[in-house]
């Protein structure tokens, strides 16, 4: 399970998260959001982005609150919201944007 | 994430009883736990030498421990009560989700190795030997249990399917064939305190996220205290509480009430987790060291009273099973419960006279409560019978206005599970979570259109995450779950009292 790119492979696990997440870049993330039949915009690239420094800072992706309210910050009040991140991200912003931006699935009750 | 490939049910006037669909569910199996997943809890990392002999070998050892298994396995008359009554038969047809058709799964080798019959004439008891066929049975259909006991309510012999599932499972960890979702996580519960593996310096950043936020809508300085020594109460919930919506909701509501119930509390870093998924995986061992994260919590903390927050299994884990796994708990307060519910917590304050509570505040809302199984039929709540039921009901009425009860064959004792417990809140479950929905769904969507409902509580963070995954499939918007305390949250008056 692999995703190729030039004729390099990426590792990944069953559900498509990359297995290691220093291998990320950001073709790759584009494949990955292709696969989730996502088109990157502006915004879809701040999430990502936003996912990963948290995660350098963390080692988890941040809980979606707080994702809202850095999305608050950098594009106004009316994308700081769940729905507006739901509408980017329609399998929801935990896990199919950290999917795309190479971080592990986060698991629990979520 | 590709697009649903299967038929979300149709919601009818009401739940009918599906034709049997042979094999309908078969292809749905939860992805398998990886070696790596399977040696942190100490289980094998693949499918064992002579696991046939090492299966039947450690139901033996079950059988020899667990009293109830061999009532179980022993007692069903094969009256037919319980077939209809589960939620993944209803929704999806296929007989081996019929309750007796699972136990009978695990039952044809007990009776194959474990009784006179099964072993001289099996032909005629419906004994099978353990073969590769009956474990992939196994592994298929004893993860499409959420292990709610809505069957065992209707059994005149109340058979516990969920005990029978849990031992199956246990029998297929030790034989190396174990679930992904459920293994990874208590792995993750043992290294890093929690289900989702949030480590402390993101806890606290989250919390003090919390904190800027109820500070800027209320003015008021609402503290999230981690780690506190010295603290009255240790808050222990579902690490969901500090994640998801509308699960954090739920968490302020929790300490707005401490605040204005003027006691000092805090969580704790290290036991930052009240599930305990090795219920689900029918595991002492793994229940006894989740357990004791909060033992050494309490006693690190040095706190007196223990406080759980919204979760189905927890409360269970805590109100059943947690003074034998991790007691005595001679250290804390005997005034109080040990442990206590927050809605107990919330509902004596209320009738104390303790909290101001503007209902009004979520007039925006008509509300329902959905009852969690494990709350509902494996627990109590408070000092009389049926507290599980009035205290929730209580909070909630005292929180809002508009309350209205969806069809009692699907609330109190008898509620369905949303379909997401028991370890199959996973994506790749996805499918069978929305089929065994289909009954709260048909059961909320009717008071929605007779009542005017436009919110569901729930007290479980399984059920908040499941109902808001799977209520759009119904054409139900996924804010359409709230959290109880998220109600009394909105409600409570700040500063009224002292």
């Amino acid at each position: 399970m692999a995703y190729e790119i030039n004729g390099k492979t990426f590792e990944h696990d069953e559900e498509g998260y990359l297995t290691d997440l220093n291998e990320w870049n950001e073709d790759l993330a584009a494949i990955i959001a292709k696969d989730e039949e996502i088109d990157m915009t502006d915004e879809h690239w701040e999430v990502v982005n936003f996912l990963r420094e948290y995660y350098n800072e963390y080692q988890i992706a941040p809980a979606v609150r707080v994702l809202v309210k850095a999305i608050k910050k950098k594009f106004g009040k009316e994308k700081g919201s769940n729905k507006y991140l739901y509408e980017l991200f329609p399998y929801g912003p935990a896990k199919q944007a950290c999917k795309i931006a190479g971080l592990p699935k986060p698991t629990g009750c979520i | 994430m590709p697009k649903a490939t299967f038929q979300t049910p149709e919601l009818g006037e009401f739940v009918d009883i599906p034709d049997i669909q042979e094999g309908a569910t078969a292809k749905l199996k939860p992805l398998p736990a990886s070696p790596d997943h399977q040696k942190a809890l100490g289980f094998p990392g693949e499918l064992v030498d002579d696991w046939e002999q090492k299966a039947v070998a450690k139901l033996g050892e079950l059988l020899g421990k667990y009293r109830s298994l061999a009532v179980y396995l022993d007692a069903c008359v094969k009256c037919g009560a319980c077939t209809d009554k589960c939620h993944y038969f209803l929704g999806t047809g296929d007989p081996k989700n019929m309750p007796v058709a699972r136990q009978d799964l695990l039952r044809q080798v007990y009776r194959k190795y474990f009784t006179v019959a099964g072993k001289i004439v099996p032909g005629l008891v419906g004994a099978k030997s353990m073969t590769k066929e009956v474990l992939d049975d196994w592994y298929i259909y004893f993860h499409q249990c959420s292990q709610c006991r809505r069957c065992s309510v209707f059994c005149p012999y109340g058979i516990d399917t969920a005990e029978i599932s849990m031992a199956a499972r246990e029998i297929m960890d030790h034989i190396g064939m174990g679930q992904k979702y459920c293994n990874e996580i208590i792995g993750k519960v043992h290294k890093i305190g929690n289900n989702l593996g949030l480590p402390g310096p993101a806890l606290l950043d989250t919390l003090e996220g919390l904190e800027e936020d109820v500070e800027e809508e209320t003015g008021v300085s609402v503290k999230f205290p981690v780690d506190v020594k010295g603290a009255e109460i240790l808050l222990v919930t579902p690490s969901a509480d500090f994640f998801a919506e509308p699960h954090v909701d739920g968490l302020i509501g929790y300490a707005k009430v401490f605040h204005q119930a003027g006691v000092s509390w805090t969580v704790s870093s290290y036991a930052s987790e009240a599930a305990n998924f090795s219920m689900f995986i029918g595991s002492y061992d793994q229940m006894f060291k989740a357990a004791n994260r909060i033992r050494k919590a309490a006693l690190d903390l040095g706190v007196k009273r223990l406080v759980f927050g919204e979760c189905g299994h927890a409360w269970r884990v805590a109100y059943s099973f947690l003074n034998t796994l991790a007691g005595p708990w001679d250290f804390l307060d005997p005034k109080y419960p040990a442990p206590q519910h927050i809605c107990e917590f919330t509902n004596d304050l209320i009738e104390r006279g303790g909290l101001s509570l503007d209902a009004s505040a979520n007039d925006d809302m008509t509300l329902t409560i959905h009852d969690s199984c494990n709350i509902a039929r494996a627990s109590r709540m408070g000092s009389r019978p049926g507290g599980q039921f009035h205290i929730p009901r209580a909070v909630l009425k005292a929180s809002a206005n508009r309350f209205v009860e969806m069809n009692p064959d699907t609330t109190h004792e008898k509620t369905f599970c949303c379909g997401g417990g028991g370890g199959i809140l996973t994506d790749d479950m996805l499918e069978l979570r929305v089929k065994g929905a289909m009954p709260r769904m048909q059961a909320l969507n009717q008071v929605m259109k007779k009542d005017g409902v436009t919110h569901m509580v729930a007290l479980c963070a399984i059920c908040k995450s499941q109902f808001s995954k799977v209520m759009p499939f119904y054409g139900i918007g996924m804010d359409a779950v709230v959290s109880l305390h998220q109600l009394v949250g909105n409600a409570i008056k700040l500063g009224t009292k002292e």
